[in-house]
């Protein structure tokens, strides 16, 4: 059977392909099939390394005289006779490479945390070699670098791969690798423009380093005996095929978030059609698929201990995106989104690949109870907007690490990590001086007029100090995207978009229940500012109650709306490195508590060193008129002001969701159905006991795959630090009573 | 004659996600004032009448409709304190929703006599009836007021075919007992609408309540009962024909 032909045929055009060739499925997942034996005693076979892996304190080992390359590995396996998709990292799995064009410190500081010594030849090589790490700070300007030792802005990727960037890996089974070098041949002998002015040059120079690496992909399929230089003939291969693409993007780069895209349909083709022909059966297609996720379970990253406090529990946001409608009004449901999500069940749930589900009222019902079903069972699973998103994006964009949308293969994002504006807030009240360091940092204010802070009065500085914040936020990220395409191109990811890719700066803040609770107990109570023996403000007297975000009243609601508009309108006012348009998210995945760490005593009560609510999660405790009024004031939060995506996490005990089980599912699904209706943009879904994580605290190898939600990203519970783990536990759990 | 809507009553509290007071997502209101004094309330502080928040039936029915998207499948469920002891305001509250096509529940101890709470239960879609105990004696003793208009409201839903879910809650020591149980089942189970039997676990998160509005608490020393027990209790409806959860 021919794939049915279009404009895909005549050029590189994934989405096309998938639109002529899917069938949506509206049936139940009674189809499924349990782990065959393979799978059964592969999967043990891992879990035993990873636990090995814990007990080596998360490290099991490193393949420390090899700079990762895409073919710079032998082949490695974890048992050859029983794997059916192959390729890892290195020669042995979880065995982690290093990849220190980013950075070496990274990785110097890295070896140096775990036990591992330093290799001679690599540190030889990058005497010479300079890297992005050391570009930015070529760069950088005093501010800059006072900015990120105060913290008010954290997380940057000025030391490590910037990530966010999806590769259009189907195009790897779906046209073969020479078809892509051909084109990428044509393109860069179309590209002789009248002047050879500085974007053009590198352009040109980007398209080699695409054609090179693609020449190395096929290198490294080869190793394991695979030569993919047409396209693939079947699921098995259509699989293979992709994995090694992204296989060979997590050999190259060491990014911040690496994720998968939107795969499951477009393997559902080749699915469909082996079933129809006889080729293969569901269980083998099964297999092929809960070996696939095995190996997205696998991908590892050397990474410091200092990167671990902010991103908790071994990252790498292997973002896949399920589901969503198409443009035609079909939805994009089939077999294969049933079999992705089925992996939970039968590998056991875990956080990656970070399994997001495009979220659209319209998504066939038996899909909407099944996925609330895998939620209840394993927490594992986020939502986003698809009924947002398909206007704005189409029906082919993914989500990249947590809540970052994008068209895949047409559209990537320079990753600016957050600032933190409770911070910018005490500053606007300090007049520019930190109120942990007592040193100027940001452009001087006059003290304020009275010690009983005034609306007005604090709205107005911090207006200013958000107008200095977002302006040395955009020049910083400008400096850090400049020399990462410079020192650390993504030329596999990029040799799988196209030539003419829309670019974004995404811009993000922390802390924005904080600062919206600041400036209403300002507004609505009494907030006297007392200052310590220098004259400095560090903490404020709160007279009378004030309303509180996460509590559907307008009141503090419209504060939050105003405070997001305001702060992206200020990035948007920015010149940015390479054309690219500022945007904004609401995220902050687990540096929440970080940033809580770095920020002093809040006018809304917040004590010094406390946690941030994650995301734009209202402040824990705070929302106290049911869960639902907490989404709503979420919901109110413009997408059109934060297009970087705005992240709630949504947590519950099972018997406060309902009696039954078939009631738990049916209500999760009108929360859903209810959240998204209303605007709400992204919600993580955790169904869990308290007591099962203050039991996991204390054993740990009791729980090795309890897997749960925190801001746009799921992690396996037992990884996080222990100050982590208390913010989870002592954030709203909407327990009923 | 002034308007309906603008009847005001005393609210407690409002919860805008309730998942186990009803069928679906509902969106709770809780009514100030009881006349009961049960040994076990968890939430003592809605008991004083005239206390709580004054708001008219039009103003909460426009804060309910905000909600709308998420309560389709779900509803209202007014509950307590006692709903019926503000019947007009009750009244209003359930026309209202009625005539925007919201399902409503009252969560009642039918400690209302019926004459007065009629209507009410006519515009509502459903109760959830809390019969304290089948044994008039011992209802005294729990709630300080016997259970005959908890028995007449139950038969009024029979005759008029009002759906019903029944709700007990099983105290370790005072209601959860093999005997008591059994005869409430047997009591129930000609009951068509009946549609199901909750049974609710003692639990203590209710006890700093009292503590708080430092007013004696009896049951400081009761434990919640096991999973086992409950299964146990809820079996006893089962072989009776019930459809306990």
């Amino acid at each position: 059977m021919q794939f049915k032909e279009g404009a895909w045929t005549q050029e590189i055009n994934t989405r096309d392909f998938i639109v002529k060739n899917y069938t949506p499925y509206d049936g139940d997942e009674s189809f499924l099939t349990a782990p065959t034996e393979r799978t059964r005693k592969l999967w043990e076979e891992v879990c035993d390394l990873m636990k090995t892996e814990r007990e080596r304190n998360g490290v099991l080992d490193i393949s420390t005289d090899t700079v990762s390359t895409i073919s710079s590995h032998d082949a490695g396996y974890i048992d050859k006779d029983l794997e059916t998709i192959v390729g890892l990292q290195t020669d042995a799995p979880l065995k982690r490479a290093i990849m220190p064009f980013g950075g070496y410190r990274m990785v110097k500081n890295s070896l140096e945390a775990y036990g591992f010594q330093e290799d001679e030849h690599v540190k030889e090589i990058f005497k010479y070699r300079k890297t992005h790490n050391d570009g930015v700070f070529d760069a950088y300007t005093d501010e800059m670098k006072l900015a990120r030792h105060t913290g008010i802005i954290t997380g940057l990727p000025d030391a490590y791969g910037r990530g966010r960037i999806i590769g259009d890996y189907r195009r790897v089974p779906l046209y073969g690798v020479d078809y892509l070098i051909e084109q990428k041949k044509t393109a860069k002998k179309e590209m002789i423009l009248d002047i050879m002015d500085s974007p053009t040059i590198r352009l040109r120079e980007e398209i080699s380093e695409q054609i090179r690496a693609l020449e190395e992909l096929k290198v490294m399929a080869a190793k394991y005996g695979y030569d993919i230089s047409g396209p693939a003939q079947d699921t098995k291969e259509a699989i293979q095929w992709l994995y090694f693409a992204y296989l060979a993007a997590v050999k190259e780069q060491n990014g911040a978030a690496m994720s998968l895209g939107r795969t499951s349909t477009f393997l559902d083709i080749y699915a469909e059609r082996d079933l129809k022909e006889g080729r293969y059966t569901e269980e083998q297609i099964q297999e092929f698929v809960d070996h696939f996720i095995m190996k997205l379970r696998m991908v590892r990253f050397l990474r410091t201990p200092a990167y671990d406090e902010l991103f908790s529990g071994d990252p790498t946001w292997v973002t896949e995106s399920i589901g969503g409608m198409c443009v035609d009004g079909r939805h994009m449901v089939t077999k294969m989104s049933y079999r992705y999500l089925h992996t939970l069940t039968n590998l056991g749930p875990a956080p990656e690949p970070n399994m997001t589900i495009l979220w659209n009222t319209r998504l066939p019902e038996n899909f909407k109870d099944y996925c609330a079903k895998m939620s209840i069972q394993t927490s594992a699973i986020q939502y986003e907007s698809d009924n947002i998103m398909l206007e704005q994006f189409g029906d082919d964009y993914g989500i990249a690490c947590c809540v970052s949308p994008m068209k895949i293969g047409k559209q990537m994002q320079f990753f600016g990590a957050r600032c933190n504006l409770a911070k910018a807030l005490l500053y606007a009240i300090n007049g520019g001086k930190d109120e942990r360091y007592g040193t100027q940092v940001g452009p001087y204010i006059a003290p304020l007029k009275s010690d009983r802070l005034e609306y007005a009065e604090v709205v107005g500085r911090f207006d200013y100090m958000c107008e200095w914040l977002s302006k040395l936020y955009i020049n910083t990220l400008n400096i850090i995207h400049y020399m990462h395409d410079k020192y650390c191109y993504e030329k596999l990811q990029m040799a799988l978009h196209d030539e003419k890719v829309f670019r974004t700066s995404a811009g993000g803040i922390a802390g924005l229940s904080v600062v919206v609770d600041s400036l209403s107990a300002i507004k609505y109570a009494k907030v006297k500012a007392i200052k310590n023996e220098d004259g400095l403000i560090t903490d404020f007297e709160i007279e009378g109650d004030y309303p509180k975000f996460g509590n559907n009243d307008p009141r503090a609601d419209e504060i939050a709306v105003e405070v997001v508009k305001e702060f992206m309108k200020k990035l948007s006012r920015h010149t940015t490195y390479r054309d690219s348009v500022p945007t904004m998210s609401i995220l902050t995945i687990t540096s929440n508590v970080v940033y809580g760490k770095k920020t002093g005593n809040t006018p809304d009560g917040r004590r010094a060193g406390e946690p941030f609510a994650p995301g734009a999660n209202p402040m824990h405790g705070r929302d106290t008129h049911g869960c639902v009024a907490s989404l709503k004031s979420v919901a109110k939060l413009p997408f059109k002001y934060a297009q970087d995506g705005i992240s709630n996490t949504f947590s519950i005990v099972p018997g406060a969701l309902g009696k039954t089980e078939a009631e738990q599912v049916n209500n999760l699904v009108s929360l859903m159905d209810g959240y998204f209706e209303d605007n709400g943009y992204h919600l993580n879904v955790n169904v869990l006991k308290r007591e099962v994580l203050l039991d996991a605290m204390d054993h740990p190898e009791l729980y090795p795959q309890l897997t749960i939600r925190v801001s746009g990203y799921a992690v396996n519970f037992i990884k996080l630090t222990r100050e982590q783990q208390l913010d989870v536990i002592s954030r709203t759990f909407h327990e009923k009573f | 004659m002034a308007n309906n809507n603008d009847v005001i009553g005393y609210i407690h509290s409002v919860d805008s996600f309730g998942a186990v007071d009803g069928p679906g997502i509902r969106f709770v209101v809780f009514l100030q004032g009881c006349p009961l004094r049960c040994l076990y309330c968890h939430n003592p502080d809605s008991w004083k009448f005239k206390e709580g928040q004054k708001r008219s039936a039009n103003d909460l029915m426009q804060e309910i409709l905000g909600y709308k998207s998420y309560i389709r499948r779900g509803g209202v469920t007014l509950s307590g304190g006692e709903p019926f002891a503000q019947m007009e305001f009750v009244k209003a509250l359930l026309s209202l929703c009625r005539e925007h096509g919201i399902h409503t529940a009252v969560d009642t101890s039918g400690a209302i006599p019926l004459e007065v709470s009629k209507e009410g239960i006519d515009l509502a879609d459903m109760l959830l009836l809390d019969l304290k105990a089948i044994d008039p004696q011992e209802c005294l003793s729990l709630t300080g007021q016997d259970n005959r208009h908890a028995l007449q409201t139950l038969a009024y839903c029979e005759q008029t075919g009002k759906k019903i879910w029944l709700r007990h809650v099983c105290v370790p020591g005072y209601t959860l007992d093999s005997g008591k149980l059994a005869q409430m089942a047997d009591y129930l189970k000609s009951f068509q609408c009946v549609d199901r039997v909750e049974l609710i676990p003692f639990h203590q998160m209710g006890s700093y309540k009292w503590e708080y509005l430092d007013t004696p608490y009896r049951l400081g020393a009761v434990e919640p009962p096991s999973a086992e027990e409950m299964e146990q209790a809820k079996e006893l409806f089962r072989t009776r024909g019930l459809n306990a959860v």
